[in-house]
């Protein structure tokens, strides 16, 4: 059992001599050609969730009437917005709607994409290679043009304003995004370990649940949370399929349900932003490693 | 193998065991679940999208078979023309602008930082949160009275009245083009910035003593080293660029004019608002050759760039 200790180690290129010439730089050149423009991008990346954050605790006095430099924070909070978007719409209706359409079209992704990459990968079956190729291909298929064809087939199959036409929809944007992941994952474990097994008598289903699952661990979890924020920001198939406002999922109940008339309720519009967005940022911030790793990761590829 | 099974009474060898060792078999079976799904919803729908854009199909009425008419028709018609160019124009600038923050902010987030961890995740987040939620942020910073950006220009004394960013055509392109930089930036320069942390700083070290420039350092180390990359980087923000449509349908909906319609937009405008679903069918099948052209490019270009990575030349 050795073998064990070296199995997850991702093929990861050595570098030496972390830091580099940095000694070279002196401090005030790097706070030119560095520290500066890195504040400036990195402040214009993060203002509008700022913004965002800032326009849900004002009142609708405060949002419209600028102030000089006052209108850069809040003076008089207030939880007005919040309050109309829970209580008074259907918000937390489209929260529920999303977080079981997400967390249903994840698993669901997950299961195909394990069988799929474990397939591929691993028993190499005559043509795995272009079935490979195959589902590359098919994570390069948008979404805006498949969404009018999708639409009839819905319809025809009578699954239209039901929570079911996303869930079932969903998955053709995570499964070949999450096989590809999956298949770099399962390469990365040792043959020696499955011939290991099949000479012990394992069936491949047992060699897949006992062995190579709990070895891609990380790669299940970066698919899942690749999934996750996939689903959870689709918005076409949403738009399209979804009809009656108590199924709407948030992006979609967001932009047709709280504008009414010509009066934008800019406040409640950012508490639903800032409050749909929250979610997402939250899972993220757990899994950040796992989800830089398997974006760049799936890149390199 | 051959000769154990072979040695065994035939009935031994029951179908179950037969099936268990056939790899073939085996992959069939697991590649079923997704393979199912794939093929119902989304390589028939792609076929029949095809079809649809050959057919008059509309909302409530099946369509009958009227050849390239939805074409003949569409290229007859100004606003589909004005949606190319848009959305060539779209990808094209917010592709190369996109390309070029976002390498600079990789090779500014390759130095020695304090916090660096902490950093990229931040700067990830623009691709994080949902494109609609952060579109809708936009509208509001963008508001033809309220909006922020006029009256920051105004306080400082550089503006007289508030800008019209979604209202006038011209501004409202380069609205949402920056939307969609703003959205595009952090994707590229985080996977760029995983490229460039391969690279070993002794190159950098050699061509130093060899005295080789800032420029000449990023020209012949930098830069060739990380192409792979870049290809496929890019090609994946072209293909999302292209056929955006969230940023576009939140903050103008195609308007003024139709001066921000992309083909996406477009489309489902005349499909599912205007019901028209075979002409929309149309346009969306007209993005798939640029989609191709855009695949193949960067195809072909990353099989000659194999030897770089280490692999084979063939």
């Amino acid at each position: 059992m050795t073998d064990t200790a070296q199995v997850r180690q991702p093929e990861r290129p050595v570098v030496h001599d972390e830091g580099g010439m940095d000694y070279l730089e002196r401090l005030p050149r790097k706070v030119v050609t560095v520290y500066i423009p890195l504040a400036i991008i990195v402040f214009v990346l993060l203002f509008p969730f700022y913004w965002m954050g800032i326009s849900t605790f004002k009142t609708n006095a405060e949002l419209h009437a600028y102030k000089g430099i006052q209108a850069l924070w809040v003076y008089e909070p207030t939880l007005e917005n919040l309050r109309y978007l829970l209580w008074d719409t259907e918000y937390p209706r489209w929260v529920w709607n999303t977080m079981l359409v997400t967390v249903t079209s994840t698993f669901l992704s997950i299961f195909c994409a394990v069988c799929a990459a474990y397939s591929i990968e691993r028993l190499r079956f005559t043509g795995a290679r272009y079935v490979g190729m195959a589902i590359f291909l098919a994570y390069l298929v948008p979404p805006s043009i498949l969404f009018i064809p999708l639409a009839i087939m819905v319809f025809k199959l009578g699954l239209f304003d039901s929570n079911l036409a996303l869930i079932l929809t969903y998955p053709t944007i995570l499964i070949p995004f999450c096989t590809w992941l999956l298949m770099g994952y399962f390469r990365s474990i040792p043959y020696e370990l499955e011939e290991c097994a099949l000479v012990d008598g394992a069936t491949r289903l047992q060699i897949l649940t006992k062995i190579i699952l709990p070895l891609a661990v990380p790669g299940l979890i970066s698919a899942g949370i690749f999934a996750f924020t996939l689903s959870w920001n689709e918005f076409i198939y949403a738009l399209t399929f979804i009809s009656s406002a108590e199924n709407k999922t948030v992006p979609v109940g967001a932009i047709t349900e709280l504008i009414t008339f010509d009066v934008y309720n800019w406040g409640a519009l950012m508490a639903g932003a800032l409050l749909g967005s929250l979610p997402v940022a939250i899972f993220y911030s757990f899994f950040v490693e796992h989800y830089v790793s398997s974006m760049t990761g799936a890149v390199k590829e | 193998m051959a000769v154990l099974q072979e040695a065994l009474p035939v009935q031994d060898v029951s179908f179950w065991i037969r099936l268990k060792n056939n790899r073939n078999a085996l992959g069939f079976l697991f590649m079923l679940p997704a393979a199912v799904m794939l093929l119902v919803f989304l390589t028939y729908p792609l076929g029949l999208g095809i079809w649809l854009g050959l057919t008059d199909w509309k909302i409530g009425r099946d369509g009958v078979f009227i050849g390239l008419d939805n074409y003949l028709w569409l290229f007859d018609d100004a606003v589909f023309l004005l949606s190319v160019f848009n959305t060539f124009l779209y990808t094209v600038v917010a592709s190369l602008v996109k390309f070029a923050v976002g390498l600079w902010l990789a090779m500014l987030l390759n130095n020695n930082l304090p916090f660096k961890a902490f950093l990229r995740a931040i700067v990830l987040l623009p691709f994080i949160v949902p494109t609609v939620l952060s579109a809708l942020a936009f509208w509001w910073i963008y508001d033809s009275q309220d909006s922020v950006i006029s009256w920051i220009l105004i306080e400082m004394g550089l503006r007289e009245t508030t800008i019209d960013f979604l209202g006038d055509p011209n501004n409202a392109r380069a609205s949402v083009i920056a939307a969609n930089i703003w959205r595009g930036v952090p994707f590229v320069a985080i996977t760029l910035l995983a490229g460039l942390q391969t690279i070993s700083p002794s190159l950098y070290e050699a061509a130093t003593i060899d005295g080789a420039s800032e420029w000449q350092r990023f020209r012949f180390i930098t830069f060739p080293l990380l192409t792979p990359i870049i290809a496929v980087v890019m090609t994946f923000s072209v293909l999302f660029t292209f056929t955006d449509f969230q940023l576009i349908w939140v903050m103008t909906r195609g308007g003024p004019i139709n001066a921000t319609h992309l083909m996406a937009t477009l489309s489902y405008q005349r499909a599912i608002i205007g019901g028209a679903l075979g002409e929309g069918a149309a346009i969306a099948t007209a993005m798939i050759p640029f989609l191709l052209g855009a695949i193949l490019f960067s195809y072909f270009g990353l099989q000659r760039r194999k030897w770089q990575q280490g692999g084979t030349d063939d």
